[in-house]
């Protein structure tokens, strides 16, 4: 994307004109503060900016010290998830016209991960949880000398799995993964998901019993956290109870 | 300051560098440094597919593919590695398949494979479905495949390890790879990787633009710190601008798109690119595309209230298919735009999308430290190298293939060099430099925000040496990048801390991309010709006689330390295929 955008309405803005919003950002420098502490910003914004944008137009015009983890900034990299107005979403993807702007707009790290500094967790106990499910696909025998066959039926059985990016934010969204650190979190059961569910792999026992485990599958409430949170529109919860009732079928 | 030894250390977890890894990591021992998480890379952004011969749904073959990437690139390609690519395209694919990566499938369950721009049967009869997909993800599935194998295989991997150096010593009077310096985001601290070889997969610079697909960590790093270190930068005057990004954004949306019938349309509705390409039409190479869209808006037939963009038509395609073959871009569309994809046209323009030129490699991917000579222990692949297998323009797709064989050549090339060479020695104090560029702008009290230099530096950029240039905008350019190279020197940062300081990182990236801005304008005001991506309106014909060949910049300081660019030249390497009238 153009960085530019903070300043200038971008050529096809031509829908919604600038307008006022305060931005409230929940601060914490590890090196000055104690405690974590609130912060308003109040920013003239344009019609297709987003949360990243105006966030950006504070680092780079009022305080460089605010730190955030972007990249792609179109909601393909999974970097900036953020709990915005209290709900997870990526800052990139979540459009300032699209938010009520009669009140600040409140930004916060995700939660359930350790806040290094300001919107920065510690994403390692995460990415851990998805690397204990082996997440790659698992056969046996010699490769074949061309593509291994699956029917377009086949393939779409797990597509839904397929789209993930590894935001967290479904996992930090997750009231279960708030209060219990060991459960390995929706992400890592989407991941688990995406193999048990592909016609070609055949680690899928090996996985469910990785995911029957007492920190596995079954901490689930389905309080649909998960798949409200999720900027991919996958359908955690969803993907969740396959996995349980592959479980189930497995032990019947 | 904590020293590290590897045999081998990537640099970069996009595909490229991923690809590498496996291929290295199975045979010596090897880091990854990489300046986001792996799965964060650009590679993810890629959407459309991944070129192969695989003749799975129509009759192909790889010479087809090798001509369509050298007439696609104008007859800069070098035609030697055109054909290796082509003809490890075909494995380059199956493996993924084999890795796991979701493909789209045929009725009968092989690989699905689907028309992009410039991939035509028959040396340019007709467009031909050469390019491998999943939807619109295909570099998503990509980069969550290749990190997925590297979990597999237990690669080591520093996450918000910022590589800022390259560590050369002498032996014998031979300049060799000695290592890398980083810096560790989360800390702070300096880290030095002595390494027997060093791999550079840290992808493109597109933030030298304002309007770009490029993500904000794209401020080519590796080139920058290549070039510092005296390497040559080939081709950098050859920028991609892609046809279609979203209209003052440049968000991508895919040439799949087009690939599945979608096509473009200027105010009036007609569908100009009739006129420009008869044959290929929409689907004709990015260049000439994007040239085509530019001159719509100049002639002022542009769409829109301000007559700035072109319009990408998807209205005739069912909603259904569009779901299936193209869900992300059309909720692009949506989210940025706030446009319905099924019933609106949707507003796009040019956007700064890919680096057809970089670090000269051989088909190995070591790294050239002239014309003639590779520099022992360093190689590259990806974005950030030259091989040359893009030339002038790149062919769609041929990126994601790029990556998968060039990758791996650098991989099983760096593993092979480090069986039989001897351990180099570190240079005297390897951080200093990086330490003292560092502390530099850390320490400096006040000065200018590296936030309103970069903003001028992507406003020139985009003003003066994007799809139109001329000797006059050229030498705009250059003046402005000369200018903010002496405010650069008194930027400063309001954060001081040692702990996730991005606001010390954005500037340094900002130094790279000013010097990379400065080979591009020097490269494009040299090269007095049209050809590919760079077209100059004062030059409009391709001169074969004068400018068939490669630019090699080189970073040359002075001897009252002004650094300058000091150009020479590379043949092209001609196999099979002459120069002819690039027609589509």
């Amino acid at each position: 994307m153009a960085t530019a955008t903070v300043e200038q309405a971008p050529a096809a803005a031509d829908a919604v004109p600038s307008f006022q919003v305060t931005m409230r950002l929940r601060r914490f420098n590890p090196e000055q503060d104690t405690e974590a502490r609130w912060e308003d910003h109040t920013l003239t914004m344009y019609g297709t900016d987003r949360v990243l944008d105006a966030l950006h137009k504070i680092k780079w015009e009022i305080d460089g010290s605010l730190t955030f983890r972007r990249s792609c900034a179109h909601g393909i990299c999974g970097s900036d998830a953020m709990r915005i107005n209290g709900r997870n979403r990526l800052a990139c993807k979540t459009l300032l016209k699209d938010l009520p702007l009669d009140k600040p707009v409140t930004v916060e790290p995700i939660k359930g991960l350790a806040v290094l500094k300001d919107f920065v967790v510690d994403m390692e106990p995460f990415f851990e949880a998805y690397r204990s499910i082996m997440p790659f696909l698992v056969t046996s025998g010699n490769d074949p000398s061309r593509e291994r066959r699956q029917s377009p039926e086949d393939r779409a059985r797990y597509d839904d799995t397929t789209k993930c990016i590894m935001c967290a934010a479904c996992t930090s969204s997750c009231p279960v993964y708030w209060t219990d650190g060991q459960y390995f979190g929706p992400q890592a059961i989407v991941g688990a998901h995406r193999f048990i569910f592909d016609s070609r792999d055949e680690g899928a026992e090996q996985r469910l019993e990785i995911l029957n485990d007492r920190d596995g599958v079954w901490r689930c409430r389905t309080t649909f956290n998960c798949t409200d949170a999720c900027p991919r529109g996958i359908e955690v919860t969803k993907a969740i109870q396959e996995v349980k009732r592959a479980l189930l079928f497995r032990r019947g | 300051m904590q020293t590290h030894q590897y045999d081998v250390v990537i640099v970069g977890a996009g595909g490229a560098g991923m690809r590498a890894a496996l291929e290295s990591g199975k045979r010596v021992r090897t880091a990854v440094l990489t300046k986001l998480y792996p799965t964060r890379s650009h590679t993810g952004a890629a959407q459309g597919g991944m070129c192969a011969a695989l003749s799975n749904v129509e009759d192909d073959n790889w010479e087809w593919h090798t001509f369509d990437t050298v007439k696609g690139g104008d007859f800069l390609v070098d035609q030697d590695a055109a054909e290796v690519m082509a003809k490890e395209a075909i494995d380059a694919v199956l493996d993924l398949e084999k890795m796991g990566l979701p493909f789209n499938r045929t009725p009968d369950g092989m690989i699905d494979q689907r028309r992009f721009g410039g991939h035509t049967r028959k040396h340019g009869e007709a467009a031909v479905r050469r390019s491998c997909y999943a939807a619109d993800r295909t570099g998503h599935m990509i980069l969550q495949t290749l990190y997925q194998q590297c979990i597999k295989h237990e690669v080591s991997f520093f996450n918000e390890y910022y590589v800022l150096d390259l560590l050369f010593n002498e032996v014998d009077g031979v300049r060799r790879t000695a290592g890398v310096v980083a810096y560790d985001l989360a800390t702070g601290e300096t880290h030095v990787f002595r390494a027997k070889a060093v791999v550079f997969a840290t992808g493109g610079a597109g933030k030298v633009y304002k309007t770009t697909s490029n993500a904000h960590t794209l401020t080519g790093d590796g080139m920058a710190i290549a070039y510092r270190r005296g390497l040559p930068l080939e081709d950098l005057e050859f920028f991609q601008f892609h046809p279609t990004g979203l209209a003052g954004l440049g968000i991508l949306l895919s040439e799949a798109a087009r690939g599945e019938g979608a096509v473009l349309r200027n105010a009036a509705g007609e569908r100009f690119m009739e006129t420009y390409a008869p044959t290929l039409k929409d689907l004709a190479p990015r260049d000439v595309v994007a040239r085509a869209m530019a001159n719509e808006v100049r002639q002022g037939r542009g769409a829109g209230p301000n007559r700035d963009y072109v319009l990408l038509d998807l209205t005739h395609l069912e909603p259904a298919h569009i779901d299936a073959k193209l869900p992300d871009i059309t909720e692009f569309a949506r989210t940025y735009l706030g446009v319905e994809p099924y019933t609106e046209p949707v507003p796009v323009f040019p956007t700064a999308h890919y680096a057809m030129g970089g670090m000269p490699t051989t088909v190995d991917a070591e790294v050239l430290a002239d014309n003639d000579h590779v520099l022992p222990g360093l190689y590259a692949a990806g974005e950030v190298a030259c091989v040359s297998v893009h030339g002038a323009n790149r062919l769609g797709t041929n990126s994601l293939l790029d990556i998968n064989v060039f990758g791996r050549r650098a991989g099983i090339a760096a593993a092979k060099f480090v069986e039989r060479a001897p351990w180099v020695e570190l240079p005297e104090s390897p951080e200093a430099d990086t330490v003292a560029l560092l502390e530099g702008i850390r320490e400096r009290e006040s000065g200018e925000r590296v936030a309103a230099l970069r903003r001028a530096l992507q406003e020139t950029m985009d003003a003066n040496a994007q799809v139109f240039r001329s000797e006059a905008t050229l030498k705009q350019a250059l003046a402005d990048i000369h200018a903010l190279r002496e405010r650069y020197a008194n930027v400063s940062v309001q954060d001081k801390g040692r702990r996730f300081n991005t606001d010390l990182l954005e500037a340094v990236e900002l130094g790279f991309l000013l010097e990379l801005a400065e080979v591009i304008v020097t490269g494009a005001l040299e090269r007095k010709e049209s050809r590919g991506g760079h077209f100059r309106e004062d030059y409009q014909n391709r001169d074969d006689v004068n400018y068939m060949r490669h630019t090699m910049a080189y970073r040359t300081e002075s001897s009252d330390g002004d650094a300058t660019v000091r150009l020479d030249f590379k043949p092209v390497v001609v196999t099979r295929y002459q120069p002819m009238e690039r027609k589509f």
